[in-house]
């Protein structure tokens, strides 16, 4: 990459009058001259035009990409010009990046089809469709040049952003207006992974010039003329309600313009994340954030004053004694199996509560005009906030502007477009005509967060010929919002009810309970619980039969192939051993996590007193196919640090139906010295697929970590947070 | 009142209760918003900016106490991505979403320009009130060594 790399405009932030109006960031390519702010390119091409909704070609050969996911450095921005470029076969410094227009999405025919950015959807499920508009693009250049220089299209090549035909040749900007009137008689297919030119190769994401000088611009940094700001508190147990309040005491502070009263929409708790609250509106969020401090609020909490921690432990340990909805059933009657007796083991885990905590707190910035309404929301549906800014409003969506900015993390919380933070702000810009911004405080950001939900998991196992596994049982009790598995039954149950090993005899069975605390996504959902439970698991039951944990494993994977090359690459690269001295370990893992199968070797060392030190990590992915090495290696690395920080350190209090550790002070998260350098290897199958990168590394992790305790010290740790068990040895 | 600042060379004056902390006044008076919001209780870092070239979180630090002194932020540090750290971030592609980036930076200049040559166990000292969800800690390690190196190479 050029080390010189200059920013010579501020990515800039601004709000356009008149149809098709928005934010637009636009980025050329590390190595080009400039970041630059690209008028609409998707209304009015600088000097080119578009050939379809995902691309413009100007004269002088740039090509921009319009994006409509949203990028929180997972790469989106990057990975679909990326698998555009390649169709089009263009060169990748000519090309930049920008959001997609949602407005012109929601009312010219979703053009773009999908919009979210989640579960690493974007090039594993949306590549089709994406490389589709490139790969259709490039045959309309060639047909265009086709008809002019009176030649058939198939003797047209189209290559590096130039056309050609015998003796004739031009660009391909020669062409866009003429492509975009090009009807093809049949759409070409994509093309394979063996014709790939830039495809798979490791480039640098392109946004990343612009995160190192503060100019790149997140939802909370919008700034607009007259806009006022908003403090928010709503009912620390959610779904209560706000008793009373004495604006009177607070409301002649400097700066107090407002207050408004937010109110639960009644029947729409699960759909609508909206909570009973008070916000106070003030000329700075400061000023505002104080006021509110300072007002006494009373709550009525409700019905749910008395959950915590203990009510919900209590009814695992009796719902572990009912049966549950069967989820995944192989052979028969495991559990009758089991309780006839002989070699049986059986262990309880637990994982509890964890919370988003990007560390951008969330917020929106609306304006509400008779005009129109623009918003910009931390989202992972660029198409969201405005559906919901209509619904909430009664507004058209054609009055309605989406600004995508950059999200400051996002991991699973962001979904539904920020949905209770964009309705505040809607309300309170309604009420005052004045673009608002609101932002929550940490503590409100955590509190009212969606957060992962707590699982208690009982597994038990018989063990027969040879010591492998003939019966294997688990029941899990998890905590969700209302009780709606709305983290789905598939991920609730992932690497436990879809664990490769073959044991003639397994049923998995899983207890849905209602709690008020609202929950989701969480990156790597469901697999990030359970890969903690089952390959700890695993190890019990290799050790109780004196098997080594990876020959397990690729005895009991036998036939898997992408399993069966996770393992045996972890066997060559990692010098797995369970002979280390006392206070030294070695641990293993391996679970499969949206199509992709992730393995993790941990070495630990254990002081006698008990503590632990993470001294090598080493993570194995066979995801089938690989666009991007580099930005892989990122993400495997991120979701290993992303699950070590949650088994290590995290865990959320809940007491009194409310939860109490909300800022960094009481939530810790892994911070530099803790975390280890992780190596990536890449053991890809030959015949591919398209897993996903975002969310694997986790699961396997500290999985690894606590088996690697077990050889260090002993010690079996079946919850966490590690680091509130005993650890010491001697 | 009235505050004269000067930040990043520049003159200011600003209007704001004297126990404004200065992130509020950068963000929101300024408009310098590099600087980000975090936790409000100096936890997570991403507000760290330079008082007179020592790294401060700004978001507990009042305005006031900054009179007379020099604020240097993110925005500051360099007008074209030159500084070592910043070209070191680029080499390893470090930041992911990129929120908590101005206050690594931030840290880890201050530290460089206190420490020729630190140790693993400096930067993981100086770096550790700066928190990074994405999980970037082992390029930020690496990049500082690296910036070390182009810092380095830049006296020579």
């Amino acid at each position: 990459m050029n080390m010189q790399t200059k920013i010579s405009r501020r990515t800039m932030i601004r709000t356009m009058a008149g149809a098709g109006g928005g934010m637009i960031l636009g980025f050329h390519l590390p190595g080009a001259s400039a970041g630059v702010v690209a008028p609409e390119p998707w209304t009015t091409p600088t000097d080119g035009a578009e050939i379809n909704a995902w691309l413009t070609i100007d004269l002088d050969g740039t090509v921009t990409i319009r994006v409509p996911h949203t990028e929180q450095g997972q790469g989106a921005l990057t990975s679909v010009p990326t698998m555009i470029a390649e169709e089009l076969d263009v060169p990748w410094e000519n090309v930049r990046a920008v959001f997609a227009d949602m407005n012109r999405h929601l009312n010219q025919g979703q053009e773009y089809k999908v919009t979210t950015t989640h579960g690493s959807q974007v090039v594993r499920l949306q590549h089709p469709h994406i490389m589709q508009a490139g790969a259709s693009a490039r045959e309309r250049l060639k047909a265009a040049a086709a008809i002019v220089w009176n030649v058939d299209p198939s003797q047209v090549t189209a290559k590096q952003g130039v056309l050609s035909s015998g003796s004739n040749q031009a660009s391909y900007a020669d062409f866009v207006t003429a492509a975009a009137e090009v009807q093809l008689a049949q759409e070409p297919t994509i093309k394979t992974p063996d014709q790939w030119w830039l495809m798979g190769k490791p480039l640098p994401r392109m946004e990343i010039p612009h995160k190192v000088n503060g100019s790149a611009q997140y939802s909370i940094d919008t700034r607009l003329d007259g806009m006022v700001y908003a403090a928010v508190k709503c009912c620390p147990v959610p779904w209560g309600k706000v008793k009373s309040y004495d604006f009177d005491a607070v409301r002649n502070r400097p700066g107090i313009i407002d207050l408004v009263e937010f109110h639960a929409l009644e029947g729409k708790t699960f759909t609508s994340d909206m909570q009973n609250g008070v916000a106070i509106v003030a000329d700075s969020w400061y000023r505002a954030k104080t006021a509110l401090d300072l007002m006494p609020i009373e709550w009525d909490y409700g019905p749910n004053a008395n959950v915590s921690n203990e009510t919900q432990a209590a009814e695992a340990q009796r719902l572990f004694g009912v049966e549950g909805d069967v989820s995944n059933e192989i052979g028969s009657d495991a559990l009758g199996r089991i309780n006839q007796g002989g070699n049986t083991l059986s262990a309880q885990y637990h994982r509890p509560y964890e919370t988003h905590a990007r560390m951008e707190p969330i917020n929106a910035t609306v304006s509400v005009t008779d005009e129109r309404i623009d918003v910009w929301s931390p989202t992972q549906d660029q198409a969201a906030p405005l559906r919901i800014i209509s619904d909430h409003l009664g507004r058209d969506t054609k009055e309605i502007f989406v600004h995508t900015a950059f999200l400051g993390g996002a991991f699973g919380g962001n979904g539904g477009g920020a949905t209770a933070v964009t309705k505040q702000a809607a309300e309170i810009s309604n009420r005052l005509r004045r673009p608002v911004k609101v932002i929550w405080t940490r503590e409100e950001d955590i509190t009212h967060d969606k957060q992962r939900p707590p699982v208690y998991t009982e597994l038990k196992a018989s063990l027969g010929e040879r010591g492998l596994p003939e019966a294997f049982f688990s029941r899990a009790v998890w905590f969700t919002h209302e009780g709606v598995a709305n983290h789905g039954p598939a991920t609730a149950d992932y690497s436990i009810g879809t664990m490769p090993y073959l044991v003639p005899n397994r049923r998995h069975e899983r207890h849905n309970v209602a709690t008020h605390l609202p929950t989701a996504t969480h990156r790597g959902p469901g697999a990030n619980q359970n890969g903690f439970i089952i390959e700890q698991f695993v190890d019990e039951m290799a050790l109780a039969a004196d098997w080594d944990p990876l020959e397990w494993r690729l005895e009991m994977t036998k036939g898997l192939e992408p399993w069966q090359r996770v393992l045996l690459k972890m066997k060559e690269v990692c010098g797995f051993r369970t002979d280390l001295p006392k206070g030294q370990g070695m641990g293993i893992a391996v679970v499969e996590d949206h199509n992709s199968y992730c393995g993790a070797c941990a070495t630990v060392s254990v002081s006698q007193r008990g503590q632990l030190t993470i001294d090598k990590l080493d993570i194995i992915i066979n995801s089938g196919y690989l666009i991007n090495e580099l930005n892989a290696s990122e993400q495997l690395e991120g979701a290993a640090c992303w699950e070590l920080s949650h088994a290590l350190y995290g865990g959320l209090d809940l007491e009194n139906g409310q939860f109490t550790n909300t800022n960094f002070d009481s939530y810790h998260l892994m911070r530099m010295p803790q975390m280890p350098s992780a190596n990536c290897y890449f053991a890809l199958s030959e015949d591919g697929w398209w897993g996903g990168m975002g969310e694997p590394g986790g699961p396997p992790t500290p999985a690894a970590v606590a088996n690697a305790i077990y050889f260090a010290t002993g010690k079996r740790v079946r919850s966490t947070p590690i680091n509130q068990h005993d650890l010491s040895w001697s | 009142m009235a505050i004269s600042l000067r930040v990043n060379g520049t003159a200011y004056e600003v209007d704001v209760e004297p126990e404004t902390p200065i992130l509020w006044v950068l963000r929101d008076s300024i408009g310098l918003t590099g600087t980000k919001f975090g936790c409000g209780i100096a936890q997570c870092g991403v507000c760290t900016i330079h008082l007179d070239g020592r790294p401060i979180r700004s978001c507990i630090t009042p305005v006031s106490s900054a009179v007379g002194r020099q604020i240097t932020t993110i925005e500051g540090l360099s007008n074209d991505n030159s500084h070592p750290v910043q070209q070191a971030w680029i080499e390893h592609s470090t930041p992911q979403c990129g929120y908590c980036q101005s206050g690594q930076i931030m840290s880890a200049a201050a530290l460089l320009s206190q420490t020729d040559n630190p140790s693993d166990s400096e930067i993981d000292s100086a770096m550790s009130g700066n928190l990074c969800r994405c999980g970037t800690y082992p390029r930020i390690r690496a990049a500082i060594h690296r910036a070390v190196e182009i810092y380095d190479a830049s006296k020579s």
